[in-house]
Protein backbone atom coordinates (compact mmCIF):
# COMPACT_ATOMS: atom_id res chain seq x y z
CA UNK A 1 0.00 0.00 0.00
CA UNK A 2 1.20 3.47 -0.83
CA UNK A 3 2.23 5.23 2.40
CA UNK A 4 0.48 8.60 2.03
CA UNK A 5 2.41 11.06 4.18
CA UNK A 6 -0.74 12.92 5.18
CA UNK A 7 -2.24 9.71 6.57
CA UNK A 8 0.97 8.74 8.38
CA UNK A 9 1.23 12.23 9.87
CA UNK A 10 -2.44 12.13 10.84
CA UNK A 11 -2.39 8.77 12.59
CA UNK A 12 0.89 9.35 14.44
CA UNK A 13 0.25 12.98 15.42
CA UNK A 14 -3.36 12.55 16.44
CA UNK A 15 -2.49 9.21 18.09
CA UNK A 16 0.09 10.97 20.28
CA UNK A 17 -2.33 13.85 20.89
CA UNK A 18 -5.12 11.52 22.02
CA UNK A 19 -2.64 9.61 24.17
CA UNK A 20 -1.38 12.81 25.82
CA UNK A 21 -4.92 14.02 26.47
CA UNK A 22 -5.86 10.58 27.84
CA UNK A 23 -3.02 10.63 30.36
CA UNK A 24 -3.56 14.25 31.44
CA UNK A 25 -7.23 13.46 32.07
CA UNK A 26 -6.51 10.15 33.82
CA UNK A 27 -3.83 11.71 36.05
CA UNK A 28 -6.24 14.51 36.98
CA UNK A 29 -9.04 12.12 37.87
CA UNK A 30 -7.12 9.30 39.51
CA UNK A 31 -3.81 10.83 40.66
CA UNK A 32 -4.86 14.30 41.86
CA UNK A 33 -2.65 16.06 39.35
CA UNK A 34 -2.91 19.75 40.29
CA UNK A 35 -4.63 22.05 37.78
CA UNK A 36 -1.40 23.91 37.11
CA UNK A 37 -2.06 26.70 34.61
CA UNK A 38 1.21 26.35 32.65
CA UNK A 39 0.84 22.58 32.44
CA UNK A 40 -2.81 22.99 31.42
CA UNK A 41 -2.10 25.48 28.66
CA UNK A 42 0.91 23.54 27.29
CA UNK A 43 -0.44 20.02 27.76
CA UNK A 44 -4.02 20.56 26.68
CA UNK A 45 -2.90 23.04 24.01
CA UNK A 46 -0.38 20.58 22.61
CA UNK A 47 -2.88 17.72 22.54
CA UNK A 48 -5.40 20.00 20.82
CA UNK A 49 -2.76 21.03 18.27
CA UNK A 50 -1.68 17.44 17.61
CA UNK A 51 -5.25 16.16 17.29
CA UNK A 52 -6.62 18.93 15.10
CA UNK A 53 -3.38 19.22 13.12
CA UNK A 54 -3.61 15.50 12.43
CA UNK A 55 -7.27 15.73 11.47
CA UNK A 56 -6.55 18.64 9.14
CA UNK A 57 -3.62 16.81 7.57
CA UNK A 58 -5.86 13.80 6.92
CA UNK A 59 -8.14 15.98 4.81
CA UNK A 60 -5.10 16.80 2.64
CA UNK A 61 -5.34 13.43 0.91
CA UNK A 62 -9.00 13.95 0.02
CA UNK A 63 -9.89 14.79 -3.55
CA UNK A 64 -12.67 17.10 -2.34
CA UNK A 65 -11.74 18.36 1.16
CA UNK A 66 -14.57 20.91 1.07
CA UNK A 67 -17.03 18.01 1.26
CA UNK A 68 -15.31 16.40 4.28
CA UNK A 69 -18.34 17.16 6.49
CA UNK A 70 -20.28 14.51 4.59
CA UNK A 71 -18.04 11.87 6.19
CA UNK A 72 -19.98 12.19 9.46
CA UNK A 73 -23.10 10.62 7.96
CA UNK A 74 -22.39 6.91 7.47
CA UNK A 75 -21.43 5.88 11.01
CA UNK A 76 -23.73 2.87 10.78
CA UNK A 77 -21.44 0.98 8.39
CA UNK A 78 -18.19 2.89 7.92
CA UNK A 79 -15.32 2.91 10.43
CA UNK A 80 -13.94 6.00 8.72
CA UNK A 81 -17.21 7.78 9.39
CA UNK A 82 -17.27 6.50 12.99
CA UNK A 83 -13.74 7.83 13.46
CA UNK A 84 -14.85 11.26 12.26
CA UNK A 85 -17.89 11.29 14.55
CA UNK A 86 -15.83 10.10 17.55
CA UNK A 87 -13.09 12.66 16.85
CA UNK A 88 -15.55 15.55 16.81
CA UNK A 89 -17.52 14.18 19.78
CA UNK A 90 -14.30 14.07 21.83
CA UNK A 91 -13.96 17.86 21.51
CA UNK A 92 -17.14 18.42 23.61
CA UNK A 93 -16.00 16.89 26.94
CA UNK A 94 -12.48 18.10 26.10
CA UNK A 95 -13.72 21.69 25.89
CA UNK A 96 -15.42 21.42 29.30
CA UNK A 97 -12.34 19.76 30.84
CA UNK A 98 -10.02 22.40 29.40
CA UNK A 99 -12.35 25.21 30.51
CA UNK A 100 -12.32 23.88 34.07
CA UNK A 101 -8.56 23.42 34.15
CA UNK A 102 -7.36 26.56 32.37
CA UNK A 103 -10.08 29.13 33.15
CA UNK A 104 -11.34 28.01 36.57
CA UNK A 105 -8.23 26.16 37.77
CA UNK A 106 -10.28 23.04 38.55
CA UNK A 107 -9.86 19.54 37.22
CA UNK A 108 -11.95 17.71 39.80
CA UNK A 109 -15.66 17.18 40.35
CA UNK A 110 -17.72 17.87 37.27
CA UNK A 111 -14.55 18.79 35.37
CA UNK A 112 -12.94 15.56 36.52
CA UNK A 113 -15.96 13.73 35.13
CA UNK A 114 -15.54 15.63 31.84
CA UNK A 115 -11.90 14.52 31.89
CA UNK A 116 -12.94 10.93 32.44
CA UNK A 117 -15.32 11.07 29.46
CA UNK A 118 -12.60 12.78 27.40
CA UNK A 119 -10.12 10.00 28.20
CA UNK A 120 -12.65 7.34 27.19
CA UNK A 121 -13.53 9.16 23.95
CA UNK A 122 -9.82 9.50 23.08
CA UNK A 123 -9.45 5.75 23.12
CA UNK A 124 -12.75 5.21 21.25
CA UNK A 125 -11.43 7.47 18.47
CA UNK A 126 -8.08 5.67 18.22
CA UNK A 127 -9.96 2.37 18.25
CA UNK A 128 -12.03 3.54 15.26
CA UNK A 129 -8.82 4.55 13.45
CA UNK A 130 -7.37 1.08 13.94
CA UNK A 131 -10.61 -0.56 12.80
CA UNK A 132 -10.51 1.31 9.47
CA UNK A 133 -7.47 -0.80 8.62
CA UNK A 134 -8.35 -3.97 10.52
CA UNK A 135 -11.75 -4.23 8.79
CA UNK A 136 -10.28 -4.53 5.27
CA UNK A 137 -10.13 -8.20 4.19
CA UNK A 138 -8.26 -7.22 1.02
CA UNK A 139 -5.01 -6.59 2.94
CA UNK A 140 -3.90 -9.62 4.89
CA UNK A 141 -1.41 -7.84 7.15
CA UNK A 142 -4.08 -5.34 8.20
CA UNK A 143 -6.92 -7.82 8.64
CA UNK A 144 -5.40 -9.05 11.89
CA UNK A 145 -6.90 -8.90 15.39
CA UNK A 146 -3.86 -7.08 16.84
CA UNK A 147 -3.94 -4.09 14.46
CA UNK A 148 -6.30 -2.02 16.62
CA UNK A 149 -4.67 -3.01 19.97
CA UNK A 150 -1.31 -1.89 18.52
CA UNK A 151 -2.82 1.44 17.42
CA UNK A 152 -4.14 1.97 20.95
CA UNK A 153 -0.89 0.84 22.59
CA UNK A 154 1.21 3.16 20.42
CA UNK A 155 -1.13 6.06 21.13
CA UNK A 156 -0.80 5.45 24.87
CA UNK A 157 2.98 4.96 24.63
CA UNK A 158 3.73 8.05 22.50
CA UNK A 159 1.22 10.16 24.44
CA UNK A 160 2.60 8.75 27.68
CA UNK A 161 6.21 9.77 27.11
CA UNK A 162 4.97 13.16 25.88
CA UNK A 163 2.95 13.60 29.07
CA UNK A 164 5.93 12.49 31.19
CA UNK A 165 8.17 15.03 29.44
CA UNK A 166 5.73 17.86 30.21
CA UNK A 167 5.27 16.75 33.84
CA UNK A 168 9.03 16.74 34.33
CA UNK A 169 9.50 20.09 32.56
CA UNK A 170 6.93 21.71 34.83
CA UNK A 171 8.04 19.96 38.00
CA UNK A 172 5.19 17.52 38.52
CA UNK A 173 7.48 14.52 38.61
CA UNK A 174 5.63 11.35 39.42
CA UNK A 175 7.75 8.23 39.74
CA UNK A 176 4.76 5.90 39.54
CA UNK A 177 3.72 7.45 36.23
CA UNK A 178 7.27 7.08 34.95
CA UNK A 179 7.15 3.34 35.59
CA UNK A 180 3.68 3.19 34.04
CA UNK A 181 5.03 4.73 30.82
CA UNK A 182 7.90 2.23 30.89
CA UNK A 183 5.34 -0.59 31.20
CA UNK A 184 3.19 0.75 28.37
CA UNK A 185 6.24 1.05 26.09
CA UNK A 186 7.30 -2.51 26.91
CA UNK A 187 3.79 -3.88 26.32
CA UNK A 188 3.59 -1.99 23.01
CA UNK A 189 6.86 -3.53 21.86
CA UNK A 190 5.60 -6.97 22.82
CA UNK A 191 2.27 -6.44 21.01
CA UNK A 192 4.00 -5.23 17.86
CA UNK A 193 6.35 -8.22 17.88
CA UNK A 194 3.44 -10.64 18.31
CA UNK A 195 1.63 -8.79 15.51
CA UNK A 196 4.63 -9.24 13.19
CA UNK A 197 4.84 -12.93 14.03
CA UNK A 198 1.10 -13.30 13.23
CA UNK A 199 1.50 -11.47 9.92
CA UNK A 200 4.55 -13.48 8.91
CA UNK A 201 2.84 -16.77 9.78
CA UNK A 202 -0.46 -15.97 8.02
CA UNK A 203 -0.75 -18.16 4.90
CA UNK A 204 -0.65 -16.28 1.60
CA UNK A 205 -3.30 -18.50 0.07
CA UNK A 206 -4.88 -16.09 -2.39
CA UNK A 207 -3.24 -16.68 -5.73
CA UNK A 208 -3.18 -15.25 -9.23
CA UNK A 209 -4.88 -18.53 -10.19
CA UNK A 210 -7.82 -17.80 -7.90
CA UNK A 211 -7.95 -14.10 -8.81
CA UNK A 212 -8.34 -14.92 -12.51
CA UNK A 213 -9.96 -18.33 -12.06
CA UNK A 214 -7.35 -19.67 -14.47
CA UNK A 215 -5.29 -21.61 -11.93
CA UNK A 216 -6.92 -24.82 -13.15
CA UNK A 217 -4.85 -24.51 -16.37
CA UNK A 218 -1.53 -24.03 -14.63
CA UNK A 219 0.60 -21.12 -13.50
CA UNK A 220 -0.79 -17.67 -14.34
CA UNK A 221 1.79 -15.06 -15.39
CA UNK A 222 1.17 -11.60 -16.78
CA UNK A 223 1.92 -11.42 -20.51
CA UNK A 224 0.77 -7.91 -21.25
CA UNK A 225 -0.44 -5.19 -18.89
CA UNK A 226 -3.63 -3.30 -19.76
CA UNK A 227 -1.74 -0.07 -20.36
CA UNK A 228 1.82 0.99 -21.05
CA UNK A 229 2.01 3.28 -18.01
CA UNK A 230 1.19 2.72 -14.35
CA UNK A 231 -2.31 3.55 -13.20
CA UNK A 232 -4.01 4.59 -9.96
CA UNK A 233 -4.56 1.01 -8.78
CA UNK A 234 -0.89 0.11 -9.28
CA UNK A 235 0.37 3.26 -7.58
CA UNK A 236 -2.03 3.18 -4.63
CA UNK A 237 -2.18 -0.57 -4.01
CA UNK A 238 0.95 -1.89 -5.67
CA UNK A 239 3.51 0.01 -3.59
CA UNK A 240 6.39 -2.35 -2.82
CA UNK A 241 9.38 -0.03 -2.50
CA UNK A 242 11.71 -0.86 0.39
CA UNK A 243 9.79 -4.03 1.22
CA UNK A 244 13.04 -5.93 0.80
CA UNK A 245 14.51 -3.88 3.63
CA UNK A 246 11.52 -4.58 5.84
CA UNK A 247 13.44 -6.72 8.32
CA UNK A 248 16.11 -4.04 8.86
CA UNK A 249 13.44 -1.36 9.17
CA UNK A 250 11.56 -3.45 11.73
CA UNK A 251 14.76 -3.63 13.74
CA UNK A 252 15.16 0.16 13.57
CA UNK A 253 11.54 0.60 14.69
CA UNK A 254 12.14 -1.63 17.70
CA UNK A 255 15.39 0.10 18.64
CA UNK A 256 14.32 3.71 18.13
CA UNK A 257 10.67 3.40 19.08
CA UNK A 258 11.01 1.19 22.12
CA UNK A 259 14.43 -0.04 23.27
CA UNK A 260 16.27 3.31 23.36
CA UNK A 261 13.41 5.21 25.07
CA UNK A 262 13.01 2.35 27.55
CA UNK A 263 16.71 2.56 28.45
CA UNK A 264 16.49 6.37 28.71
CA UNK A 265 13.40 6.26 30.95
CA UNK A 266 14.73 3.53 33.22
CA UNK A 267 17.95 5.54 33.63
CA UNK A 268 15.98 8.65 34.64
CA UNK A 269 13.95 6.61 37.11
CA UNK A 270 16.88 4.86 38.73
CA UNK A 271 19.68 7.45 38.74
CA UNK A 272 18.09 10.91 38.65
CA UNK A 273 20.13 14.08 38.53
CA UNK A 274 20.47 16.84 35.97
CA UNK A 275 20.13 14.45 33.04
CA UNK A 276 16.50 13.58 33.76
CA UNK A 277 14.90 16.13 31.43
CA UNK A 278 17.41 15.78 28.53
CA UNK A 279 17.14 11.98 28.69
CA UNK A 280 13.32 12.13 28.71
CA UNK A 281 13.32 14.47 25.70
CA UNK A 282 15.78 12.19 23.88
CA UNK A 283 13.46 9.26 24.60
CA UNK A 284 10.49 11.27 23.29
CA UNK A 285 12.30 12.10 20.05
CA UNK A 286 13.27 8.45 19.60
CA UNK A 287 9.63 7.38 20.10
CA UNK A 288 8.43 9.99 17.60
CA UNK A 289 10.89 8.73 14.99
CA UNK A 290 10.22 5.06 15.73
CA UNK A 291 6.43 5.33 15.69
CA UNK A 292 6.46 7.33 12.43
CA UNK A 293 8.68 4.69 10.83
CA UNK A 294 6.42 1.96 12.24
CA UNK A 295 3.41 3.59 10.61
CA UNK A 296 5.23 3.99 7.30
CA UNK A 297 6.23 0.33 7.40
CA UNK A 298 2.65 -0.65 8.27
CA UNK A 299 1.65 0.75 4.86
CA UNK A 300 4.76 -0.18 2.86
CA UNK A 301 4.68 -3.82 3.98
CA UNK A 302 0.95 -4.25 3.36
CA UNK A 303 0.20 -6.23 0.21
CA UNK A 304 -3.20 -5.70 -1.39
CA UNK A 305 -4.97 -8.62 -3.04
CA UNK A 306 -5.39 -6.62 -6.29
CA UNK A 307 -1.64 -7.03 -6.91
CA UNK A 308 -2.53 -10.58 -7.99
CA UNK A 309 -3.80 -9.11 -11.26
CA UNK A 310 -0.53 -7.25 -11.76
CA UNK A 311 1.99 -10.05 -11.41
CA UNK A 312 2.01 -11.06 -7.74
CA UNK A 313 1.61 -14.83 -7.43
CA UNK A 314 0.21 -14.90 -3.91
CA UNK A 315 -1.25 -12.42 -1.44
CA UNK B 1 -26.77 5.41 2.09
CA UNK B 2 -23.92 2.94 2.42
CA UNK B 3 -25.96 0.35 4.31
CA UNK B 4 -26.69 -2.36 1.77
CA UNK B 5 -30.28 -2.71 0.58
CA UNK B 6 -32.10 -6.03 0.96
CA UNK B 7 -30.88 -8.36 -1.81
CA UNK B 8 -32.73 -7.54 -5.01
CA UNK B 9 -34.22 -10.27 -7.14
CA UNK B 10 -32.89 -8.48 -10.19
CA UNK B 11 -29.10 -8.71 -10.43
CA UNK B 12 -27.86 -6.98 -13.54
CA UNK B 13 -24.35 -7.90 -14.55
CA UNK B 14 -21.94 -9.09 -17.19
CA UNK B 15 -20.82 -12.52 -18.26
CA UNK B 16 -17.35 -12.46 -19.82
CA UNK B 17 -16.25 -15.29 -22.04
CA UNK B 18 -12.49 -15.82 -21.69
CA UNK B 19 -12.63 -18.36 -24.50
CA UNK B 20 -13.65 -15.89 -27.16
CA UNK B 21 -12.06 -12.66 -25.89
CA UNK B 22 -9.27 -11.69 -28.26
CA UNK B 23 -7.88 -8.83 -26.18
CA UNK B 24 -8.62 -6.19 -28.83
CA UNK B 25 -9.39 -3.48 -26.20
CA UNK B 26 -12.53 -2.41 -28.08
CA UNK B 27 -14.63 -2.76 -24.90
CA UNK B 28 -12.19 -0.61 -22.90
CA UNK B 29 -12.06 2.06 -25.60
CA UNK B 30 -15.81 2.10 -26.07
CA UNK B 31 -16.29 2.27 -22.28
CA UNK B 32 -13.94 5.24 -22.03
CA UNK B 33 -15.67 7.00 -24.92
CA UNK B 34 -19.19 6.56 -23.54
CA UNK B 35 -18.39 7.29 -19.93
CA UNK B 36 -16.26 10.35 -20.49
CA UNK B 37 -19.40 12.08 -21.72
CA UNK B 38 -22.01 10.18 -19.71
CA UNK B 39 -22.62 9.51 -16.02
CA UNK B 40 -18.91 9.44 -15.17
CA UNK B 41 -18.01 12.61 -17.09
CA UNK B 42 -15.31 13.78 -17.10
CA UNK B 43 -13.36 10.55 -17.12
CA UNK B 44 -10.16 12.50 -17.21
CA UNK B 45 -6.69 11.80 -18.51
CA UNK B 46 -3.40 13.35 -17.52
CA UNK B 47 -0.73 14.02 -20.13
CA UNK B 48 -2.64 11.92 -22.72
CA UNK B 49 -0.29 12.67 -25.61
CA UNK B 50 2.90 13.03 -23.57
CA UNK B 51 5.60 10.68 -22.36
CA UNK B 52 3.68 9.47 -19.31
CA UNK B 53 0.00 9.21 -20.24
CA UNK B 54 -2.31 8.36 -17.39
CA UNK B 55 -6.03 8.32 -16.84
CA UNK B 56 -9.07 6.82 -15.18
CA UNK B 57 -10.45 3.77 -16.95
CA UNK B 58 -13.40 1.66 -15.84
CA UNK B 59 -12.41 -1.44 -17.75
CA UNK B 60 -8.88 -2.79 -18.19
CA UNK B 61 -7.86 -5.75 -20.30
CA UNK B 62 -5.01 -7.92 -19.04
CA UNK B 63 -3.32 -10.69 -20.99
CA UNK B 64 -1.97 -13.70 -19.14
CA UNK B 65 0.25 -16.57 -20.07
CA UNK B 66 -1.32 -19.61 -18.44
CA UNK B 67 0.23 -23.06 -18.03
CA UNK B 68 3.63 -24.35 -19.03
CA UNK B 69 5.43 -25.19 -22.23
CA UNK B 70 3.57 -26.75 -25.15
CA UNK B 71 0.23 -26.70 -23.36
CA UNK B 72 0.40 -23.07 -22.25
CA UNK B 73 -2.06 -20.56 -23.62
CA UNK B 74 -2.67 -16.85 -23.79
CA UNK B 75 -5.82 -15.71 -22.03
CA UNK B 76 -7.14 -12.16 -22.40
CA UNK B 77 -8.82 -11.04 -19.24
CA UNK B 78 -11.10 -7.96 -19.07
CA UNK B 79 -11.38 -6.61 -15.53
CA UNK B 80 -14.05 -4.20 -14.32
CA UNK B 81 -16.51 -3.79 -11.43
CA UNK B 82 -18.29 -7.08 -10.66
CA UNK B 83 -21.26 -5.35 -8.95
CA UNK B 84 -20.86 -7.61 -5.91
CA UNK B 85 -23.84 -8.63 -3.80
CA UNK B 86 -21.97 -7.73 -0.59
CA UNK B 87 -19.60 -5.00 -1.76
CA UNK B 88 -17.24 -3.78 0.97
CA UNK B 89 -16.49 -0.73 -1.20
CA UNK B 90 -20.01 0.47 -0.42
CA UNK B 91 -20.10 -0.18 3.33
CA UNK B 92 -16.72 1.48 4.00
CA UNK B 93 -17.77 4.71 2.28
CA UNK B 94 -18.00 7.46 4.94
CA UNK B 95 -20.24 9.80 2.96
CA UNK B 96 -22.91 7.62 1.39
CA UNK B 97 -21.64 8.51 -2.09
CA UNK B 98 -21.14 4.80 -2.81
CA UNK B 99 -24.32 2.82 -2.95
CA UNK B 100 -25.86 -0.34 -4.28
CA UNK B 101 -29.16 0.16 -6.08
CA UNK B 102 -32.03 -1.73 -4.48
CA UNK B 103 -33.87 -2.21 -7.77
CA UNK B 104 -31.18 -3.87 -9.90
CA UNK B 105 -28.05 -4.27 -7.77
CA UNK B 106 -25.87 -1.84 -9.74
CA UNK B 107 -23.08 -0.34 -7.58
CA UNK B 108 -22.63 3.38 -8.22
CA UNK B 109 -20.72 6.39 -6.90
CA UNK B 110 -22.51 9.71 -6.62
CA UNK B 111 -19.91 12.12 -8.05
CA UNK B 112 -21.59 15.05 -6.26
CA UNK B 113 -21.04 13.69 -2.74
CA UNK B 114 -17.83 11.64 -3.08
CA UNK B 115 -14.96 13.23 -1.11
CA UNK B 116 -12.22 11.24 -2.85
CA UNK B 117 -10.90 9.51 0.29
CA UNK B 118 -10.10 6.39 -1.81
CA UNK B 119 -11.03 3.99 1.00
CA UNK B 120 -13.41 2.15 -1.38
CA UNK B 121 -10.48 1.37 -3.67
CA UNK B 122 -8.70 -0.20 -0.69
CA UNK B 123 -11.76 -2.31 0.13
CA UNK B 124 -12.25 -3.56 -3.45
CA UNK B 125 -10.43 -6.81 -4.21
CA UNK B 126 -10.73 -6.39 -7.95
CA UNK B 127 -9.14 -2.99 -8.56
CA UNK B 128 -12.43 -1.82 -10.03
CA UNK B 129 -12.42 1.67 -8.57
CA UNK B 130 -10.09 4.32 -9.89
CA UNK B 131 -9.42 7.79 -8.61
CA UNK B 132 -9.93 10.60 -11.09
CA UNK B 133 -7.05 12.96 -10.25
CA UNK B 134 -8.59 15.89 -12.12
CA UNK B 135 -12.14 15.44 -10.81
CA UNK B 136 -11.10 14.51 -7.25
CA UNK B 137 -13.66 11.70 -6.98
CA UNK B 138 -13.75 7.94 -7.49
CA UNK B 139 -14.90 6.49 -10.80
CA UNK B 140 -16.17 3.01 -11.52
CA UNK B 141 -18.18 0.93 -13.99
CA UNK B 142 -21.82 2.05 -13.93
CA UNK B 143 -22.96 -0.89 -16.05
CA UNK B 144 -23.85 1.98 -18.40
CA UNK B 145 -26.84 2.84 -16.26
CA UNK B 146 -27.35 5.79 -18.62
CA UNK B 147 -27.66 3.43 -21.62
CA UNK B 148 -29.53 0.37 -20.40
CA UNK B 149 -32.63 2.34 -19.34
CA UNK B 150 -32.26 5.05 -21.98
CA UNK B 151 -35.47 5.23 -23.95
CA UNK B 152 -34.00 7.63 -26.47
CA UNK B 153 -31.78 4.80 -27.71
CA UNK B 154 -32.96 1.98 -29.96
CA UNK B 155 -33.85 -1.10 -27.84
CA UNK B 156 -30.90 -2.97 -29.39
CA UNK B 157 -28.54 -0.30 -28.09
CA UNK B 158 -29.78 -0.46 -24.49
CA UNK B 159 -26.81 -2.55 -23.37
CA UNK B 160 -23.50 -1.46 -21.81
CA UNK B 161 -21.10 0.15 -24.29
CA UNK B 162 -18.53 -2.63 -23.78
CA UNK B 163 -21.06 -5.31 -24.70
CA UNK B 164 -22.16 -3.37 -27.76
CA UNK B 165 -18.55 -2.90 -28.91
CA UNK B 166 -17.23 -6.45 -28.48
CA UNK B 167 -16.54 -7.84 -31.99
CA UNK B 168 -16.39 -11.48 -30.86
CA UNK B 169 -19.46 -11.58 -28.64
CA UNK B 170 -17.35 -12.29 -25.58
CA UNK B 171 -19.37 -9.98 -23.36
CA UNK B 172 -22.97 -10.69 -22.35
CA UNK B 173 -25.31 -8.47 -20.34
CA UNK B 174 -28.42 -9.54 -18.47
CA UNK B 175 -30.18 -10.39 -15.23
CA UNK B 176 -28.14 -12.93 -13.30
CA UNK B 177 -30.80 -13.05 -10.59
CA UNK B 178 -33.23 -14.65 -13.05
CA UNK B 179 -32.38 -18.32 -13.53
CA UNK B 180 -34.18 -18.45 -16.87
CA UNK B 181 -32.32 -15.50 -18.40
CA UNK B 182 -29.95 -16.09 -21.30
CA UNK B 183 -26.93 -15.05 -19.22
CA UNK B 184 -27.86 -17.38 -16.37
CA UNK B 185 -28.29 -20.26 -18.82
CA UNK B 186 -24.92 -19.43 -20.34
CA UNK B 187 -23.24 -19.45 -16.93
CA UNK B 188 -24.85 -22.81 -16.19
CA UNK B 189 -23.88 -24.38 -19.52
CA UNK B 190 -20.29 -23.14 -19.48
CA UNK B 191 -19.64 -23.45 -15.74
CA UNK B 192 -19.14 -19.74 -15.21
CA UNK B 193 -17.27 -18.82 -12.05
CA UNK B 194 -16.61 -16.03 -9.53
CA UNK B 195 -13.28 -14.24 -9.13
CA UNK B 196 -11.72 -14.61 -5.66
CA UNK B 197 -14.81 -16.29 -4.17
CA UNK B 198 -12.90 -16.64 -0.87
CA UNK B 199 -13.21 -12.87 -0.34
CA UNK B 200 -16.93 -13.38 0.26
CA UNK B 201 -17.97 -10.33 -1.79
CA UNK B 202 -20.27 -12.50 -3.96
CA UNK B 203 -19.60 -10.95 -7.38
CA UNK B 204 -22.58 -10.79 -9.73
CA UNK B 205 -20.46 -10.75 -12.91
CA UNK B 206 -19.33 -14.19 -14.00
CA UNK B 207 -16.41 -15.39 -16.10
CA UNK B 208 -16.62 -18.31 -18.54
CA UNK B 209 -13.43 -20.41 -18.62
CA UNK B 210 -11.51 -21.03 -21.85
CA UNK B 211 -12.64 -24.28 -23.45
CA UNK B 212 -10.21 -27.25 -23.36
CA UNK B 213 -7.60 -27.23 -26.09
CA UNK B 214 -8.62 -29.17 -29.17
CA UNK B 215 -5.06 -30.41 -29.67
CA UNK B 216 -4.70 -31.70 -26.10
CA UNK B 217 -4.47 -35.28 -27.39
CA UNK B 218 -1.57 -34.43 -29.70
CA UNK B 219 0.71 -33.00 -27.03
CA UNK B 220 3.85 -35.02 -26.25
CA UNK B 221 3.35 -37.83 -23.76
CA UNK B 222 5.77 -36.24 -21.32
CA UNK B 223 3.54 -33.18 -21.29
CA UNK B 224 0.24 -35.00 -20.98
CA UNK B 225 -2.48 -33.02 -19.29
CA UNK B 226 -2.35 -35.27 -16.24
CA UNK B 227 1.07 -33.87 -15.34
CA UNK B 228 0.72 -30.30 -16.49
CA UNK B 229 -2.51 -29.50 -14.69
CA UNK B 230 -1.47 -29.07 -11.08
CA UNK B 231 -3.37 -31.38 -8.81
CA UNK B 232 -4.88 -30.15 -5.60
CA UNK B 233 -3.02 -31.96 -2.87
CA UNK B 234 -4.23 -32.67 0.61
CA UNK B 235 -1.39 -35.08 1.45
CA UNK B 236 -3.65 -38.07 2.10
CA UNK B 237 -2.40 -41.63 1.69
CA UNK B 238 -4.74 -42.20 -1.27
CA UNK B 239 -3.35 -39.15 -2.98
CA UNK B 240 0.25 -40.27 -2.40
CA UNK B 241 -0.67 -43.63 -3.85
CA UNK B 242 -2.11 -42.01 -6.97
CA UNK B 243 0.88 -39.72 -7.27
CA UNK B 244 3.20 -42.75 -7.03
CA UNK B 245 1.10 -44.59 -9.60
CA UNK B 246 1.10 -41.53 -11.87
CA UNK B 247 4.87 -41.29 -11.64
CA UNK B 248 5.31 -45.00 -12.33
CA UNK B 249 2.97 -44.94 -15.32
CA UNK B 250 4.55 -41.83 -16.80
CA UNK B 251 7.98 -43.51 -17.21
Amino acid sequence: MHPAYSVILFTTASGAGYGLLFWLAVLSVFDNLPADLTLGITGLGLSFALISGGLLSSTAHLGRPERAWRAFSQWRTSWLSREGVAAVATFLPFALFAYGWIVLGKNQGVFGFAGFVTAAMCMVTVWCTGMIYQSLPTIRSWHQPLVTPVYIALSLASGGILALTLLRLFGHESEDFGWLVVTVLAVSLLLKRVYWSFVDAAPRDRTSGSATGLGRFGRVRPLEAPHTQANFVMREMGFAVARKHAMKLRMIVQLAGFVLPLIALVLTLTTGGALIVPLTIAGLLAVAFGVTLERWLFFAEAQHVVTLYYGAEAA
Amino acid sequence: MTALPAPSSKKLGLVIDLDTCVGCQACATSCKEWNTSGYSAPLSDHDPYGADPDGAWLNRIHSYDVGEGATSRTVHFPRSCLHCETPACVTVCPTGASYKRAEDGIVLVDPDTCIGCKLCSWACAYGAREYDYADGVMKKCTLCVDRIYNETLEPADRVPACVKACPTGARHFGDLGDETSAVSQLVKAREGYDLLPEMGYKPVNKYLPPRPRRDAATTPASHSTSTTVPLKTDGSATEKLFAWADKLLSR
